[in-house]
């Protein structure tokens, strides 16, 4: 079970999606986690073994790398990709169930062609709409809510070179190093950047389904 | 054999289960397997290397860490996540010897066979009743069975559900009380705290699931007592008949919900 399942999984709801829904969903697997796993996992792979702290106490480095890498960037990010992801299959259930309705229906004498109930793809209208723009909405939010986790627990997107330690056992003030800097500022900026264009096309979605729903009310009433 | 194969397997399962349990295996692998295997794995895969004893000692640490970490939690995760799983194969094994009745009826000729062959019986998808009832409700009872003891297993050996910073260990061979620290404490602090909710969830889920199957049980009941014996055996003949499209939209239900293939 790897992200290649989870692809499988939001794969079947690509079908019921919107175009922007498929240009997010191509842009969630190859820029974020297929950088994730290619590139991101390596880069932070020795991060407590290249944490050096100016000290022989032993202890001392462990503590340090607790206190200053609660979460690391990985296992958030991890994270975020798959509460982000996970609304989509609310949506999946919904298709599922309309379906199961459908063929209770059959079942009862009403007239539907099944073949065509199997291939069917349902338009994002009535219960669906609201099934569909909620997922979008809590993407977001699950967007919004990680991208301030990361500022909030790292003070920032910037990895530091070098940060002080004074968490016992440390003797007094302990210098740490911390492994490939530079690099995982990119990458953070990098994600960072990813996950602003997603919460960008997630707007832009859920302003296209308002805009679609008010104008075919307004042509209900005309 | 690894997590995928056990995918596989229990996919297989779940076309019999009622969605409750559609959703407790989506919870059960979204959030649980696949958190162990991207996320939990790494954090926990240091874990004797960077645990550190203040101590020259040699084996002081191997013993202090044996001592503090008997089972990793990983392994425990690892060995949960597999016995609550299991219980759906008693439902997977009840479904193939019916399967496997109704063929053996069907080459016998048995003119009380209403399949026009084999492939049909092969993809029948049979509902939660009679004896069925009896296994799904059991697997169900001993899900909620293993994860109560999992969770309990866990707490009774670590004290809890937080990963402390230090230890003070005094196993021989150490020199009197010793100091050592764990790696990465509060990410493990925080991974172990994720996973029992999403145990508890589960719980929650399999609980539900029994109360449903419990009150469809005594519904039927009710209902099948102001029923006539014809009009049974009428409707058997008609969701019989209704089961042959059943496969035809079922697969596409399969397919649109979580992709789980049979």
């Amino acid at each position: 079970m790897d992200w290649g399942t989870l692809q499988a999984v939001l794969g079947g709801v690509n079908k019921h999606s919107t175009s922007i829904g498929k240009i997010w969903l191509t842009v969630l697997f190859i820029f974020r986690i297929m950088i994730l796993v290619v590139a991101a996992e390596r880069v932070w792979g020795d991060e407590q073994q290249d944490f050096v702290c100016n000290t022989l106490q032993p202890g001392c480095r462990n503590v340090c790398y607790d206190h200053f890498f609660p979460i690391s960037h990985i296992r958030l990010w991890a994270l975020q990709l798959i509460f982000v992801s996970t609304p989509a299959l609310l949506v999946a259930m919904h298709v599922a169930y309309t379906r199961h309705e459908k063929k209770r229906r059959f079942r009862n004498g009403e007239k539907i062609d099944i073949e065509e109930l199997k291939n069917e793809k349902l338009h994002i209208r009535g219960p669906l709409w609201w099934t569909y723009t909620s997922s979008i909405f809590f993407r977001i939010i699950f967007e919004a809510v990680f991208m301030y986790v990361f500022y909030y627990m790292y003070d920032g997107y910037q990895m530091p070179r070098l940060v002080k330690c004074e968490a016992w056992p440390c003797p007094n003030t302990v210098d740490c190093f911390v492994s490939r800097p530079t690099e995982k500022t990119t990458f953070t900026i990098f994600m960072l950047a990813v996950s602003g264009i997603c919460m960008m096309l997630n707007l832009a979605e859920l302003c296209y389904l308002v805009i679609k729903i008010c104008m075919k009310e307004s042509r209900k009433t005309t | 054999m690894d997590w995928g194969a056990l995918h596989t397997i229990l996919g297989g399962v779940n076309k019999h289960s009622t969605s409750i349990g559609k959703i407790w295996l989506t919870v059960l692998f979204i959030f649980r397997i696949m958190i162990l295997v991207v996320a939990a794995e790494r954090v926990w895969g240091d874990e004797q290397d960077d645990f550190v004893c203040n101590t020259l000692q040699p084996g002081c640490r191997n013993v202090c860490y044996d001592h503090f970490f008997p089972i990793s939690h990983i392994r425990l995760w690892a060995l949960q996540l597999i016995f609550v799983s299991t219980p759906a194969l008693l439902v997977a094994m009840h479904v193939a010897y019916r399967k496997h009745e109704k063929k053996r009826q069907f080459r016998k000729g048995d003119q009380k066979c209403e399949y026009k062959d084999i492939e049909e019986i092969r993809k029948q998808r049979f509902r939660i009743e009679g004896s069925l009832w009896w296994t799904y409700t059991g697997s169900i009872f001993f899900r909620l069975i293993f994860e109560a003891v999992f969770m309990y297993a866990f707490y009774f050996m670590y004290d809890g559900f937080r990963m402390p910073r230090l230890m003070k260990c005094n196993a021989w061979p150490c020199p009197n009380t010793v100091d050592c620290f764990v790696s990465r404490p509060t990410e493990k602090t925080v991974f172990t705290i994720f996973m029992i909710a999403v145990s508890s969830i589960c719980i929650l889920l399999n609980v539900a699931e029994l109360c449903y199957l419990l009150t469809k049980f005594f519904l039927r009941r009710s209902k099948k007592a102001g029923n006539s014996k014809q009009q049974h055996n009428h409707e058997n003949k008609e969701e019989t008949k209704q089961n042959e499209m059943n496969e035809l939209i079922s697969d596409s239900c399969q397919n649109t919900v979580i992709g789980f293939t049979s």
